[in-house]
């Protein structure tokens, strides 16, 4: 069995690695990590206008975002891939790529469950230091931009990490709409060889555990580095446990 | 496409039927890879805090490779490639006894255990050792003890990540269409290709998806709530 994994690798690892490209779209995990690494670059943003607008005193901004976010929470993301597969190009009125309707569907889905944590960081500031950045003179973005949003983010960076991991995870969803992804491309190698599914997959979830697995190590090393930070260096150790904070991200 | 009419879906029979047996696919799938997976969780939390050594490497490699690959992966490898390692007499029994669904609760169960004695362990965990200590000195025994004063506090702690967890569960059930399960979000699809009412039936499978995720997520919070001692205290 490890003889026909070392030959399934040896004949199709530039598939996996890049897919059909030259020839064709870039594909197999090259595309995975493009396509995680720009919904998580544009959900950022995004999730911070979220929260904001979450946090905001004009109903009229935190309605919709609070419908928004709860909806994404309670609706399968496949689900939601599918209304981009077909909104998208409705709307846009042009043949979009599965890639570019992925991109959408995960920065939405990411962006609002981001907005959460953003939202807990600002929360868990406290008010004090909104308070304190008027009194000096702020006024309210300035003290977002300048004060509030500095401390939070910087605590979220553990989070941050964690939900690229999640969204590397996600994207193995745009199978069903045909993303060239890394998953596509095993599904690829597996109708060619026909014989050996149980390899092809297993190849699979090894490169999927071995990134997510480093990314993972990555976000917690990341976050003891915070805490550590935080908590000064004349905090006992056993208040460092209590003080880390909690990744939250969606599983998938 | 002409003009929005929900009717033109809940109005035909053949179509409601569809969906009521995809929505009862769905919690099949739902129920039973949640028992299995809360069985799971507790022999592994109890593999993990029991004295022998290699427990806790095995509980630990377990965890860590269904958190690190996506469930996506972990459905396709068992339907895909160890469905078919199988011997004959098995194989052929599963594929006459809806195999997909079999392999959905197997795949999603296993893989949600890790997620849900994580929970459990952290909640246990939260529960400061000197209760045990106090509960031994009390007379109590060890099981006496994890029974009337470490479970009930570290299962509450536990409960809203769990819930959580319970909420993703319920979501991710709709990953079992990849490997031709007949639940909710396939009967969507099929009656999309037999309506061509896309918009209409992509709403009413996302409304139904989230009237239930609210539901447990409710009766998560109720759960919560009931388990506060501070009610029983105020009260």
């Amino acid at each position: 069995m490890i003889g026909d994994i070392i030959t399934i690798i040896n004949d199709y690892w530039l598939l996996l690695l890049i897919g059909q490209y030259p020839n064709g779209p870039l594909g197999g995990l090259a595309n995975t990590l493009i396509l995680s690494a720009l919904s998580i670059a544009l959900a950022f943003p995004v999730s911070i206008l979220f929260a904001l607008a979450r946090l905001s005193k004009w109903p009229l901004l935190r309605w919709p975002v609070t419908v928004l976010v709860y909806v994404t929470r309670g609706v399968p993301l496949l689900m939601l891939i599918l209304w981009s597969y077909f909104l998208v190009p409705l709307l846009t009125g042009a043949d979009v790529p599965s890639f570019v309707t992925m991109l959408t569907t995960l920065v939405i889905y990411q962006g609002a469950f981001l907005s959460e944590v953003v939202r807990a960081g600002i929360v868990a500031l406290g008010e004090g230091q909104m308070d304190a950045a008027r009194a000096l003179g702020h006024s309210y973005l300035s003290a977002m931009r300048f004060i509030i949003l500095p401390q939070a983010l910087y605590n979220m960076i553990p989070s941050m990490i964690s939900t690229f991991v999640a969204t590397i995870k996600d994207t193995t969803l745009g199978y069903v709409i045909n993303v060239p992804d890394l998953t596509f491309a095993a599904s690829q190698v597996n109708n060619q060889l026909l014989t050996q599914p149980f390899e092809v997959f297993l190849i699979l979830a090894v490169v999927y555990y071995a990134i997510c697995w480093s990314l993972t190590y990555l976000a917690n090393a990341v976050e003891r580095r915070i805490s550590r930070r935080r908590s000064g260096p004349a905090s006992d150790p056993a208040s460092l446990s209590l003080a880390q904070a909690k990744i939250v991200s969606e599983q998938l | 496409m002409n003009g929005f009419d929900l009717s033109a879906i809940l109005g035909r029979s053949d179509y409601v039927s569809m969906l009521v047996h995809g929505i009862e696919m769905t919690f099949v799938i739902y129920l039973g890879s949640w028992l299995l997976a809360m069985t799971l969780a507790i022999l592994l939390l109890a593999l993990r805090m029991s004295p022998m050594r290699f427990g806790e490497p095995v509980v630990k490699a377990y965890v860590s490779y269904h958190r690190n690959v996506p469930t996506l992966v972990q459905l396709m490898l068992w339907y895909f490639g160890i469905f078919t390692l199988l011997p004959d007499g098995l194989t052929s029994w599963l594929a006459a006894h809806n195999a997909e669904t079999i392999f959905a609760v197997i795949g999603l169960g296993l893989c949600q255990a890790a997620y849900f004695s994580e929970d459990l362990r952290s909640g246990l965990r939260s529960v400061s050792p000197g209760q045990m200590e106090a509960a031994k000195a009390l007379g109590h025994s060890y099981l006496s003890a994890m029974r009337y004063i470490i479970m009930p506090q570290g299962v509450r702690n536990g409960l809203p990540p769990l819930i959580n967890h319970s909420v993703s569960l319920f979501k991710n059930s709709s990953l079992a269409i990849v490997i031709g399960a007949p639940e909710l979000t396939h009967a969507v699809k099929e009656i999309e290709n037999l309506s061509f009412r896309t918009f209409e039936i992509y709403l009413i499978g996302t409304v139904l998806y989230l009237v239930f995720s609210l539901l447990i997520m409710s009766g998560g919070a109720y759960l919560s709530m009931r388990a506060d001692p501070m009610r029983s205290a105020r009260a």
